[in-house]
């Protein structure tokens, strides 16, 4: 085997210039995937990032039902306090939790004396939903950044629309299960950035006066947010979860429960899921740069070593050590190809990364760039580029192996 | 004892619609030993029967055997391990592997077709690069070394495996007369040291005087027989 390299090597070293160009149009794949991949994994995770610890979480419990309703906030499907008990017992004795936050969720009709919009309310225990979506304050512009009985954070939309400012007293009238009104004033604490861009109408109260604007006699949860210690886990913890919450059934023999993960719950899954399609279009593309130019190239070694093809089978050369010959030498190519381009690409992304390139995402600004190359990723970059090489020279190959020597002796 | 025995053998090719026979019905054979010319001008099949003869072609009719094996029933691995085990080739313009060095063309039927341990190799290897007087020259590539050192290089690769047998398809043609001879004299040498049998084909009539016996092929018809006995040169 070193020896067929060792001739792969030379065959491949005759032809510098033509072993060069070929070799650097697979680095500059390679490199080009990787930088894309990296930026791109960064912008992802960045995205998926702040819609999850600051307004989402990574898991979500619903009332059965919930979520197709979720627009209409619905009151009457909120979890009761057995439900919730039982929730609570599930998430407590889970040790991939890191932290979980009920809610109430409601809609209602915000005024400033003057004029009346609506607004749609999160009521929350502020310690555990702050440690459930950690970034919820860094959207606080202006205002301070804990909450107390009595105050709300208003969303930006209403502060500037209305002329809201911290300290303000407003009103937020709203309807209760059973359909009658009730109204509370309440103190603006803070001026929330959305977190997915313009246009974000929630706001958040202490759970307690949601309760009471809600006229709740016992306690009722619209949902649980959820925040794992391992991200990396969303799927086998949405699954442990799922398996162990379907079993409990209502009167009607339905599940009482439903678990989604952040993915089923906002449009920016689509994006993130539009960006690992871009990548892997992307990686199409190296695919058919090396697999055109590898071809390329052996076909040509092919043709042009034909009578050398001729000598080494009349001596006696099985066919598929002849096949062997050409496929190591594609092997090779690709092999010099995938180490140049990953050494240039991790050079790109450190110089990215020192550079300090700042972006900025919904209402925030000045993201700083920080792209990430996976080894998972140069693995499966480099692995394609070499696999694909190894295909690209198996035709070529194929057809020295099964050339007859008396014919390719004769080749001029 | 016999080494090659043609019984009727004949060769067909198709050009076009017509059908030419290179070779028809010959018949011949040759001792384990022998140091043999196909004489006889292009086109009179020399290098059709050293083909049949090295296995890389198959007759039409007849039968051809080649150290007791009858070729024709040889399929395409076969055939190839069996010129790896029995036969060396020598051609008309070297056919030198250009990335490899001296050495290593020599070294290359052992290593890639015969897998004979390394300590074996560089004896074997060594002891022809001596024979062959390219000792120093082992580690250049082909294209520094000349047209007759090349020759000699290839005639240290095809005896490095010990074969039964070396086919030489007009190895002087490319070479000035005295080269020529030289090269002749050196295959004559390395049969008289290794008892290999050797069988070239030329159309110079001054190499064709240092074969011990010449058969003249023309027009596909194995002519007339000349047996030197090797006289010539003693």
């Amino acid at each position: 085997m070193r020896n067929l390299f060792k001739i792969a090597i030379r065959n491949l070293m005759r032809y510098k210039r033509r072993t060069l160009l070929t070799a650097s149009l697979i680095s500059i794949g390679v490199i080009f995937v990787l930088t894309f991949t990296a930026v791109t994994t960064s912008f992802k995770n960045m995205m998926i990032g702040e819609i999850t610890d600051s307004m989402l979480g990574h898991v979500q419990v619903h009332k059965k039902g919930y979520v197709a309703s979720i627009d209409n906030l619905p009151l009457n499907l909120n979890l009761k306090a057995e439900q919730i008990k039982l929730i609570e017992e599930v998430l407590a004795k889970n040790t991939d939790i890191e932290a979980y936050s009920p809610r109430i969720k409601f809609g209602g009709m915000f005024s400033n004396f003057a004029e009346t919009t609506t607004i749609r309310l999160n009521g929350i225990d502020p310690k555990k939903e702050f440690a459930t979506t950690p970034r919820l304050t860094a959207r606080v512009s202006s205002g301070k950044k804990e909450l107390e009985k009595g105050e709300i954070f208003i969303p930006v939309l209403l502060s500037t629309g209305m002329g809201v400012k911290v300290g303000d007293t407003i009103v937020i009238v709203t309807t209760n299960q059973d359909g009658s009104v009730n109204g509370k004033q309440f103190k603006v604490a803070g001026i929330l950035e959305s977190a997915t861009g313009p246009g974000g109408r929630d706001g958040y109260v202490h759970i307690s006066d949601a309760r009471e604007l809600l006229r709740m006699d016992d306690m009722q949860v619209s949902e649980y947010a959820i925040r794992l210690k391992d991200f990396g886990k969303l799927y086998s913890f949405n699954e442990k979860m799922v398996k162990e919450l379907s079993g409990q059934l209502n009167k009607m023999g339905k599940p009482i429960f439903e678990v989604h993960t952040w993915e089923m719950l906002t449009p920016f899954y689509h994006i993130a899921r539009m960006i690992t399609a871009m990548t892997f279009f992307i990686k199409l593309m190296l695919i058919a740069i090396v697999l055109i130019s590898i071809m390329n190239v052996m076909i040509m070694a092919v043709y042009e070593r034909i009578r050398e093809i001729g000598t080494i089978a009349a001596i006696g050369t099985l066919p598929g050590k002849i096949l062997s010959m050409f496929l190591i030498e594609g092997l090779c190519l690709g092999i010099i190809g995938a180490i140049i381009g990953t050494v240039l690409g991790t050079l790109i992304v450190y110089v990215l990364n020192i550079s300090k390139i700042t972006f900025s995402f919904a209402q925030h600004t000045g993201y700083v760039l920080t792209a990430q190359i996976n080894p998972s990723d140069i693995l499966t970059i480099s692995a394609t580029v070499i696999i694909v090489s190894v295909i690209a020279s198996l035709q070529p190959a194929y057809k020295a192996s099964k050339m007859e020597p008396i014919k390719a002796l004769r080749h001029v | 004892m016999e080494l090659v025995v043609a019984q009727d053998v004949g060769k067909d090719y198709q050009a076009g619609d017509i059908i030419v026979k290179a070779l028809k019905k010959i018949n011949f054979t040759l001792a384990s030993g022998a140091f043999t010319a196909f004489v006889g001008p292009s086109g009179s099949g020399k290098t059709t029967l050293l083909n049949l003869i090295g296995c890389l072609d198959k007759p039409t009719e007849g039968k051809l055997t080649v150290a007791g094996v009858d070729v024709s029933t040889l399929d395409r691995k076969q055939s190839a391990i069996f010129r790896g085990k029995n036969i060396g080739f020598i051609f008309q313009d070297f056919n030198l592997i250009p990335v490899l060095t001296v050495y290593e063309n020599i070294e290359y039927p052992l290593l890639m077709v015969q897998n004979v341990p390394p300590a074996e190799r560089e004896k074997r290897v060594m002891a022809l690069l001596a024979a062959v007087g390219m000792t120093e020259q082992k580690g250049k590539y082909p294209d520094q070394i000349s047209g007759g050192q090349k020759q000699r290089v290839a005639i240290a690769r095809a005896l490095v495996i010990n074969p039964k047998l070396v086919l030489a398809d007009e190895p002087t043609a490319n070479l000035d007369h005295k080269t020529a001879k030289l090269v002749i004299e050196l295959m004559k040498k390395m049969r008289d040291e290794l008892k290999t049998t050797f069988i070239f084909s030329t159309h110079d009539p001054k190499v064709v005087g240092e074969a011990e016996t010449i058969f003249t092929l023309e027009d596909g018809d194995l002519e007339t027989r000349n047996m030197n006995g090797g006289k010539k040169n003693a």
